[in-house]
């Protein structure tokens, strides 16, 4: 058992890790059919996660209801992966493995991962690959007819499936058509535009989840015999990223503050290759998929003169010689090159820009130069492979990248940290179970590209079909009614709190707290962490509150469509969320992957983890808005892998 | 740069909307349009006002989320784009703008731009999908598919759901998403055993919603922001054809 004891049991399966899914799957306890028929799940989040997860329960039999804020289950934001997802197929004959898959997930991890979540989710792997050809998700194919790979930052093989750069849109509409399905049948009421403000609990059980419909603005009641979250990521706490403009961590913070724990708040990933910031009236930051790095080659100016030269339009790119380039990242990891992981490649460039040598215009970009790889294949090549990013990048920068360089620079991206889960995806809370991005389980502190996808889908295609059971056999169905007290008083909350807002009436738009809010932990808990600076945060970030509380003015009324109310209540939970967030990143005096410590870094500045004292999960317990929350430590024990610098040299 | 707003204002679906106007001072040209309106609301809201209300989320050009008609045009004139991903570099400065709502019977509004297109969700639950029971699947490699097969299929899976070709079409047709979503399954191997149930239930649905008949305007194509050929409502009537002869005759 991989738990410390006190409270976090992580209930993985005995056995070795290559056998444990097996193991669970042959002992797990099942419901007859009979009886499925009469528990309820709630799902709230139609992502990859939840609307594999409401589709498939729904086909085994359980009743299902499931949530979204937006207009549709098919908009949520896994939409907007670009790149790929990751099956350990070996269709490529390169060497690939399960194993292979699950070492290379662990290793990205940087070694904060729970063992027997990776290799399951590597064994998951290919059976997602089936089901979406099967659904008709059009993955590239080669001219014999079978399916392409390719591969993605930090792996040495091609395990990469993907659909131009819409994989996330098609595997999300594969997964959407399955639910749609299931709507049809009658086994899943779906409720769009309808977000869930607060988590009910019935007697310490999660049984029922309160919302509001965003259209109507009416409050309603939900219960079910479990409750799943599969809302997404919390990288919009740095106001701007790659994310969707709704997304939010309400509805984990709601459960976090019913006493859910979150765990490694602290790991977000900060993406090498986005389009450069240009001004402040910007809303988000654009993602250009890293699969440009396969072709791409980064590079800034050897001398900061140069640099200046080209920021301030005196010179351009074709005038630095090669001799006066600068490839960082091939010069620091020859094997990998540009395709070095994440954190690595994001954390050289702010390097290079810090010395003076970024190349746009804020001095806050590096180049990804294509020129070679135009040479080497020719433009066509080059255009049937990324065709369609080049043509987004144009037309946001107005620059044409067959001609210049791209400029790129890294931004905030995924969210590694998220609720606590054990092995069976439960929160510390009875009835609670969390998949995708909103939990914490897989990743560890780095991800790897495109396992994201692989992720959602393997928790709600594979792994909560098979665990969920194992709470629900406890369960008397049908014995929650909304008419519970625990209803009554979760629902007086929400409306207080709703009331509150709007009466406030203040003289500062939501937007500029959430933006004063992002730049503070962009600054202090971004790319480069140190103990000054999150002290510092965390004493502003109670001002940030006591503002936002006294002086946010939302217009309009709670009963119709009010947008600025809804940004209300996801920004205040950021503010909240960010303090936990800073606490993490305090108390983890190490670094390792998307947490950088700058105080713990090796001579050549590589990240330098402490394996003695921190391998271990951070599960906070939220104790009052402004107090400190109280940790609980998962002690991480690796069986099969042995702990190594990682080294991308 | 400076813009005159002209903007479609409805407070809820049974009031009575109407044209308000805005001015849209020191818009920095690298803005998107949604930006642009980011910051002629946050005037609206600091002016004590509601601010105008527009759907969005991913401002990538990839959820279908945003709408808009734009100078008569929706998504704006500009090919290829959705309304998030229009600059306004594309605009001459002291332009008249005008923003409206997608327009359509089967589409209700909720509020100012905002609109209802839960028809189309509709529309897929009919019979838009490949029933595959999870865990159920061969593997992935046991069905070749032609790269151009694939590739075909793959054209009309690009669409985003938006509904700007409803919004385009006079007739409000919904003929080129449904097009769209038939050519994405009929001509899979995988889609063949549920080809006919799939294209009746779907033009059905689709009749049911209220959405009007197409006249080949093709107005549905020239607004796609994902270039979806109008070929596929060719293909939607010849899949109908044969189904409706195919449930005539059994
Ligand atoms: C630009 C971009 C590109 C990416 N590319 C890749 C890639 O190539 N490969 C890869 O593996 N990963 C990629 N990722 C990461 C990956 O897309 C996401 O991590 C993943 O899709 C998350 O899926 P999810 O189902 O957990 O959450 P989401 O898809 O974010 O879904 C969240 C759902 O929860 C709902 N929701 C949220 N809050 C509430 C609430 N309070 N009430 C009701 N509903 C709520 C939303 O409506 C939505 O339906 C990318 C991410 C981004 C931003
Ligand atoms: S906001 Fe997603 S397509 Fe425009």
């Amino acid at each position: 058992m991989s738990s410390n004891g006190d409270t976090l049991d992580s209930k993985i399966p005995a056995g070795p890790v290559a056998d444990k899914w097996t193991n669970f799957k042959d002992k797990a306890k099942l419901i007859n059919p009979a009886n499925k028929r009469k528990f309820s799940v709630i799902v709230v989040g139609s992502g990859l996660a939840g609307g594999s997860a409401a589709a498939t329960l729904s086909e085994l039999g359980y009743q299902v209801k499931c949530f979204c804020y937006q207009d549709s289950p098919r908009r949520a934001h896994s939409i907007a992966a670009q790149g790929g997802i990751n099956g350990a197929k070996n269709y490529q004959n390169d060497g690939d493995s399960v194993h292979r898959l699950f070492y290379d997930t662990i290793k990205g991890g940087d070694f904060r991962s729970r063992e027997a979540n990776v290799h399951r989710l590597a064994e998951c792997s290919v059976n997602i690959i089936d089901q979406c050809v099967a659904q008709g998700v059009p993955f590239a194919r080669e001219y014999g007819g079978l399916l392409a790979n390719r591969s993605f930052g930090g792996a040495q093989v091609s395990r990469t499936f993907y659909a131009r750069g819409q994989t996330g849109q098609q595997l999300l509409i594969g997964c959407y058509q399955a639910l749609e399905k299931e709507i049809d049948s009658g086994g899943v009421e779906m409720f769009t535009r309808t977000e869930m403000l607060d988590l009910v609990l019935v007697n310490d059980h999660a049984k029922g989840i309160i919302v509001r419909d965003l259209k109507t603005g009416e409050i309603s009641r939900h219960a079910a015999d479990a409750v799943i979250l599969a809302t997404g990521g919390y990288g919009n706490v740095f106001y701007l990223s790659t994310n969707a403009m709704g997304c939010n961590v309400m509805a984990s913070f709601r459960a976090c503050k019913r006493g859910a724990y979150m765990a490694n708040p602290c790991y977000t990933q900060i993406h090498p290759t986005c389009i450069p910031v240009s001004g402040d009236y910007q809303s988000k930051l654009t993602l250009m998929s890293e699969s440009l790095r396969n072709d791409g080659r980064i590079w800034v100016p050897k001398t900061k003169e140069d640099a200046a030269a080209i920021r301030e339009g005196k010179k351009t790119a074709v005038d630095i010689a090669e001799d006066d380039r600068d490839y960082y990242l091939e010069r620091k990891y020859p094997s990998f090159g540009n395709l070095a992981p994440r954190d690595i490649s994001s954390r050289s460039a702010k390097e290079a820009c810090d010395e003076g040598r970024g190349v746009s215009t804020t001095g806050l970009g590096v180049f990804l130069d294509f020129s070679d790889a135009i040479e080497r294949l020719g433009e066509d090549t080059i255009r049937a492979r990324y065709g369609n990013l080049f043509q987004m990048y144009e037309k946001i920068s107005g620059e044409n990248p067959y001609q210049v360089p791209m400029k790129i620079y890294p931004a905030v991206h995924y969210t590694m940290g998220g609720l606590w889960v054990d092995y069976n995806l439960m929160s510390n809370l009875k009835g609670l179970h969390v998949l995708g991005e909103a939990n914490f389980s897989d990743h560890g502190a780095n991800r790897l590209g495109a396992s994201a996808l692989m992720q959602g889908l393997a928790d709600g295609y594979f792994v909560i079909p098979a665990t969920l059971p194992v709470y629900l056999a406890e369960e008397t169905p049908g014995t929650i009614t909304t008419d519970m007290p625990e209803f009554d008083a979760a629902e007086k909350d929400v409306t207080d709190r709703i009331e509150k807002l709007m009466n406030i009436k203040g003289s500062r738009s939501v937007d500029s707290f959430h933006r004063e809010l992002g730049l503070l932990v962009w600054d202090k808990c971004g790319m480069e962490r140190t103990e000054e600076g999150l002290k510092e945060a965390l004493e502003k970030i109670p001002a940030i509150r006591k503002a936002f509380w006294e002086d946010v003015r939302i217009p309009g009324t709670a009963d119709g469509l009010n947008m600025e109310l809804e940004k209300a209540g996801r920004v205040a939970d950021f503010i909240d969320f960010a303090e936990v967030m800073c606490h993490d990143a305090l108390d983890r005096e190490e670094s390792c992957g998307g947490h950088f410590r700058a105080e713990h870094q090796f001579d050549d500045g590589e990240a330098k983890r402490h394996d003695d004292e921190f391998t271990y999960v951070s599960a906070w317990e939220h104790a009052g808005a402004g107090e400190k929350p109280i940790l609980h430590k998962e002690m991480l024990e690796f069986e099969s892998v042995e702990l190594s610098v990682r080294s991308y040299k | 740069m400076n813009f005159t707003l002209k903007v479609w204002r409805q407070p809820n679906p049974s009031a009575e909307g109407k044209i308000e106007v805005y001015e849209a001072k020191d818009i920095p040209s690298e803005a998107s349009f949604l930006e642009m309106l980011d910051i002629v609301n946050t005037d609206i809201i600091d002016s004590g006002s509601d601010p105008i209300h527009f759907d969005h989320d991913c401002r990538e050009g990839i959820c279908g989320m945003c709408s808009l008609t734009i100078n008569g045009v929706p998504h704006g004139k500009e090919n290829a784009v959705t309304t998030c991903q229009l600059h306004m570099r594309k605009f001459r400065d002291g332009d008249t703008i005008f923003i409206e709502p997608f327009r359509a019977m089967a589409f209700p509004i909720v509020k100012d731009l905002v609109v209802d297109r839960s028809s189309f969700d509709r529309i897929i639950a009919s019979g838009g999908y490949i029933s595959v029971r999870t865990g159920s699947a061969v593997d992935a490699n046991a069905i070749p598919i032609a790269k151009p097969d694939a590739d075909d299929a793959f054209d009309a899976a690009a669409c985003i759901g938006c509904g700007a070709c409803v919004a385009a079409c006079k007739n409000a047709s919904a003929m080129l998403f449904v097009g769209a979503k038939a050519a994405h399954l009929n001509h899979l191997p995988q889609g063949q055993p549920e080809k006919d149930s799939r294209t009746l239930a779907m033009v059905r649905t689709m009749d049911a919603e209220g959405f009007g008949n197409c006249t080949n305007q093709y107005e549905c194509e020239a607004v796609c922001p994902k270039t979806i050929s109008a070929d596929v409502i060719a293909k939607l009537n010849r899949d109908y054809a044969v189904a409706a002869v195919k449930e005539a005759v059994s």
